[in-house]
């Protein structure tokens, strides 16, 4: 018995490195997931060497004999109306736009997740409560809803996150449930509950591995989410504060502007675009990747 | 032999002639040999079982007869499917849909449970193979008139086919199924596991009924099934398969009857209980059929085949010719052999 | 049936009522203080104080909550605004239309966007077409939904001077936010009708219909698409809801007075009543829109009639 259990554990770790290498060559044969991999290494590039590749200093420094200049060899992208380089700021917002999209995301999955965990492992009436408070929340705006956090919070990057994070409850909690439902009713799980397991041991070793692809998925392109919200709330002002240069931000200042001094809006609205789209793919390919029969 | 007239017959009275048919399944990442070198024919108002186990080719071969083959991955790459002497892989997709599928030929399909459209009423559906099947410009009073004709003649009242798939038992919806396939009074139905889904009481009750529908209409069937019991209550004739071939084609009695057998039909009546011989247990096959991506040089079921020995290693088997109606692709049956059917 | 929507109905009131505390418990903690902001920043601290006491605003939290619940259930009195002091539906109901117009709009838009390129790429799977359309697709989700509408309002305001680039007048007015409203929710349509249809051409009633001779044509829309359209009305129906209150960008940008913007200057404002005016009309409507969906559901599909008219 123990013999065949040790024995076992070998055959389902070998097969999980078959697997990882499995979802390695089918994400590989995906063009458009290939692309989202390098635009978001791309975009990893900017937020880590951004004090390599850019003038942390032209972030801030206003500098007012070169206002609002076009783009030109030593502005790639010109000057803002207080005179600091689009271009470093651009690169330098990708850290800001990153880390709250990762860390929104991060948290929403970790909150929802166990609400939907704790919904779909016990039933009954806390499964109920707890869904019908994340349909009250799902029938507000998701961006609605995070306005009116940061307005109770108070606006800061750290609030916004969490207000990001709050908003999007609803959605992981259903997903998790959802998926961890279909898990939880497997024969598998049946025969761990009946040998006794503990219930912990239940959720993280049995359910959880298994009904994590659809999460995994779901996360990476709410990061893409995230990041959007994100830069509208900056954009209508309750975001992140200027002078920080998150993207959002950027084009709301260069909105009065933009007839005169069009390349102000091209550079932060691009790189939203392609922060936001490299995710979307990677999150797409995954599914791909994780579930063929969804493709074909 | 029936009211029905077969005017596009051909001179030998087959209705079908299946010649060295072989169908792949292609991905990228593997080529799937479903079916292999299969030939056999049918005759008009004949009922031809086609028997094996899950996976051995049996419904790859029906879907190639009304090419409906999954379109990127299913081809067929070798063969001849004559129709009334009528190469079907050789005519437009526009002809086949407009002229053969659902009127000349029709199919029954495995699961009653998802083959019917849930919301569509039951009338409508049976309806819909009347309307698209209309050379003679039929009013749409006489094809209603016909969709109620086809509901009684399987048994459900006329009244219901207003009625949507969810108000029928799962008898009931096969019931439909034969309905629909019916309608435009096929010359060749081809019935895919048409029991398999349902209560064994039920089952009885549909087979039964073909039996009589197949006795009234005359149509010729293919009916595939792996229970040799039905085959030897409804079949004429019938064809084991085994990994996309077949081993042993005959009469009903060839295979019920003879004294020679594929040792893998042997093994297929070892698995059914019996309950007039006394026998200790049941004998099933050991093992699996050969994976169809790398199917063995030698005979297919060699693993598997208790007399295997040098020669099914080292050598395909053909067809083998026993009798004028027997055939076993056996190396077992070399000296008793008439001809050698080569493929 | 008509059981069954009592039944949804009645189902709405403790939603709505949740949803009202959630609200009003977060608007608790927003900075500010209403009896300043009525009376202005000249105002004596002492007559800031009397009125706060007036209005009830140093009872307890639940007392406060328990007492607008009152309010609003027995004598459907939602309060008045701290803004303009005049009965908060006044506000509400000038801008809700607006509102409507523009989650029409972009309803429509993006379904005409969404339903045809979704069909055609999941009947064409693995095509150029398919590539293509996804790309869009994919990018389309990517683009801020203001910065589209700035680079619209640069190029056919500024630019081509053809289209206004603020207010909501006429339906000239609705052109460049129904533009934008579709590139932002069009996609989503898109990929629902595309994955419904693919999961429902491939189902067992399809081949059905193919061995009994139907054409291509009729297969697709009769067959698969029709069963592959409840999703698609879901996220349509959602799409609509969310739009009601949730084009605050596109209400911004383009100036159109709808209840989005009134939202998010009130919460700036801390005009609590009508915040939570608002956003209660916004989860009724919601709530109604999720029921016609249901609805709808049932139109199409006799098994959920069926289930209905068991109550």
């Amino acid at each position: 018995m123990a013999l065949a259990a040790t024995k076992n554990n070998k055959s389902i770790a070998l097969k999980r490195k078959g697997k990882l290498k499995e979802f390695w060559r089918r994400y590989k044969k995906n063009r458009s997931a290939m692309v989202g991999l390098v635009l978001l290494l791309f975009i990893l590039f900017c937020a880590i060497f951004a004090n390599v590749i850019a003038d942390e200093d032209a972030v801030t420094r206003h500098n007012p004999e070169i206002r609002r200049q076009g783009p030109s060899a030593e502005h790639w992208f010109g000057t803002d109306i207080y005179g600091r380089d689009i271009y470093s700021r651009v690169i330098f917002g990708s850290r800001i736009s990153l880390m709250i999209g990762v860390f929104s995301a991060a948290l929403s999955l970790l909150l929802g997740g166990v609400l939907g965990a704790v919904a779909a492992y016990f039933g009954g009436w806390l499964d109920d409560i707890i869904m019908r408070i994340m349909d009250m929340l799902m029938s507000i705006p998701a961006t609605l809803l995070a306005l009116t956090l940061v307005a109770a919070l108070g606006s800061s990057t750290t609030n916004l996150v969490i207000a990001l994070a709050l908003s999007n409850l609803p959605s992981f909690a259903r997903l998790t449930r959802s998926s961890m439902l279909t898990v939880v009713d497997s024969d598998y799980v049946e025969a761990a509950k009946a040998y006794g397991a503990r219930n912990g041991h239940v959720i993280f070793k049995e359910v959880m591995p298994n009904a994590m692809g659809p999460i995994i998925v779901q996360t990476t392109q709410s990061v893409s989410n995230m990041i959007l919200t994100a830069s509208s709330l900056s954009f209508l002002g309750v975001g992140v504060q200027a002078p920080a240069p998150e993207w959002g931000a950027m084009l709301a200042e260069a909105r009065e502007f933009m007839r005169q001094f069009p390349y102000m809006i091209i550079s932060p609205g691009i790189f939203i675009i392609i922060t936001a789209l490299s995710f979307n793919l990677v999150g797409d390919g995954f599914r791909d990747a994780l579930d063929p029969r969804l493709k074909d | 032999m029936s009211e029905y007239n077969f005017n596009n017959s051909d001179k030998d009275g087959y209705v079908l002639e299946i010649k060295d048919l072989e169908v792949i399944y292609e991905t990228d990442l593997e080529t799937v040999h479903a079916v292999n070198n299969v030939s056999f024919s049918v005759r008009a108002g004949e009922t031809f079982g086609l028997v094996g186990e899950t996976g051995a080719g049996k419904t790859t071969t029906a879907l190639s007869i009304l090419r409906l083959l999954p379109d990127r991955t299913g081809k067929v790459t070798k063969g001849e499917i004559f129709f009334n002497g009528e190469n079907l892989l050789e005519l437009s997709d526009e002809v086949m849909r407009k002229e053969i599928n659902g009127e000349r030929v029709s199919m029954i399909f495995q699961d009653p449970m998802t083959s019917l459209n849930p919301i569509m009423n039951v009338g409508e559906q049976i309806y819909e193979a009347l309307k698209y099947h209309n050379p003679e410009k039929k009013t749409k009073e006489e094809l209603e008139k016909r969709v109620e004709e086809t509901l009684e003649l399987v048994g459900i009242p006329k009244k219901r086919k207003n009625e949507y798939p969810h108000q029928f038992s799962g008898g009931m919806k096969q019931r439909v199924i034969i309905a629909i396939a019916l309608a435009c009074k096929p010359e060749l139905l081809i019935a895919d596991e048409p029991t398999t889904a349902l209560d064994v009481t039920i089952q009885a009750q549909v087979l039964a009924m073909m039996s009589e529908l197949n006795e009234k209409l005359g149509t010729a069937t293919i009916l595939i099934t792996h229970d040799l019991g039905v085959v030897a209550n409804m079949c004429d004739d019938a064809a084991v398969m085994y990994a996309g071939e077949l081993v042993e084609l005959g009469t009903v009695e060839d295979i019920f009857e003879s004294e020679d057998h594929h040792p893998y039909t042997v093994g297929l009546f070892g698995s059914i209980p019996n309950l007039d011989e006394e026998r200790e247990r049941l004998q099933p096959i050991e093992g699996l059929m050969p994976d169809p991506t790398a199917l063995p040089f030698g005979c297919h079921f060699q693993d598997r085949c208790p007399y295997c020995f040098d020669r099914c290693i080292n050598e395909h088997p053909q067809l083998l010719k026993l009798s004028d109606t027997h055939s076993i692709r056996c190396h077992l049956f070399s000296d008793k052999a008439l001809e050698v059917n080569h493929d | 049936m008509l059981r069954y929507i009592g039944k949804r109905l009645l189902q709405m009131i403790p939603v709505l009522i949740g949803i009202a505390f959630i609200i009003f418990f977060i608007m608790d903690f927003t900075p500010g203080d209403p009896a300043r902001l009525i009376l202005g920043q000249s105002a004596t601290a002492e007559a800031v104080e009397q009125l706060t006491e007036e209005m009830g605003l140093n009872d307890s939290f639940f007392t406060r909550f328990f007492r607008y619940i009152y309010n609003a259930v027995v004598n459907l009195d939602f309060g008045v605004s701290y803004r303009t002091m005049k009965p908060v539906f006044d506000d509400v109901f000038t801008r809700f239309p607006v509102s409507i117009y523009i989650a029409l709009c972009g309803m429509i838009g993006s379904t005409l966007f969404g339903i045809p390129l979704g069909v055609l790429s999941a009947v064409k799977q693995y095509s150029k077409l398919d590539t293509a359309v996804n790309v869009v697709a994919m990018t389309m989700v990517a683009m801020p939904p203001f910065w589209v509408a700035m680079v619209l309002i640069l190029v056919f305001s500024l630019y081509l001077g053809v289209l206004p680039s603020a207010g909501a007048t006429t339906w000239i007015h609705y052109i460049l936010p129904t533009i934008t409203l579709t590139l932002a929710n069009g996609s989503a349509v898109l990929r629902i009708t595309r994955s419904s249809m693919l999961e429902t051409i491939r189902m067992d009633y399809v081949r059905t219909a193919q061995a009994k001779g139907v054409p291509r044509r009729v297969i697709i829309f009769k067959h698969a698409f029709k069963n592959a359209l409840l999703p698609v009305i879901t996220t349509v129906g959602y799409i609509f809801g969310s739009l009601l209150g949730g084009a605050i960008i596109c209400e911004t940008v383009f100036a159109m007075p709808g209840l989005g913007s009134l939202i998010v200057l009130s919460i700036k404002m801390k005009d609590i009543p009508v915040v939570m005016a608002s956003i209660i009309l916004l989860a009724l409507s919601y709530g109604v829109i999720m029921l016609i969906v249901d609805l709808m559901y049932a139109f199409i599909d006799p098994r959920i009639k069926a289930k209905y008219q068991r109550g």
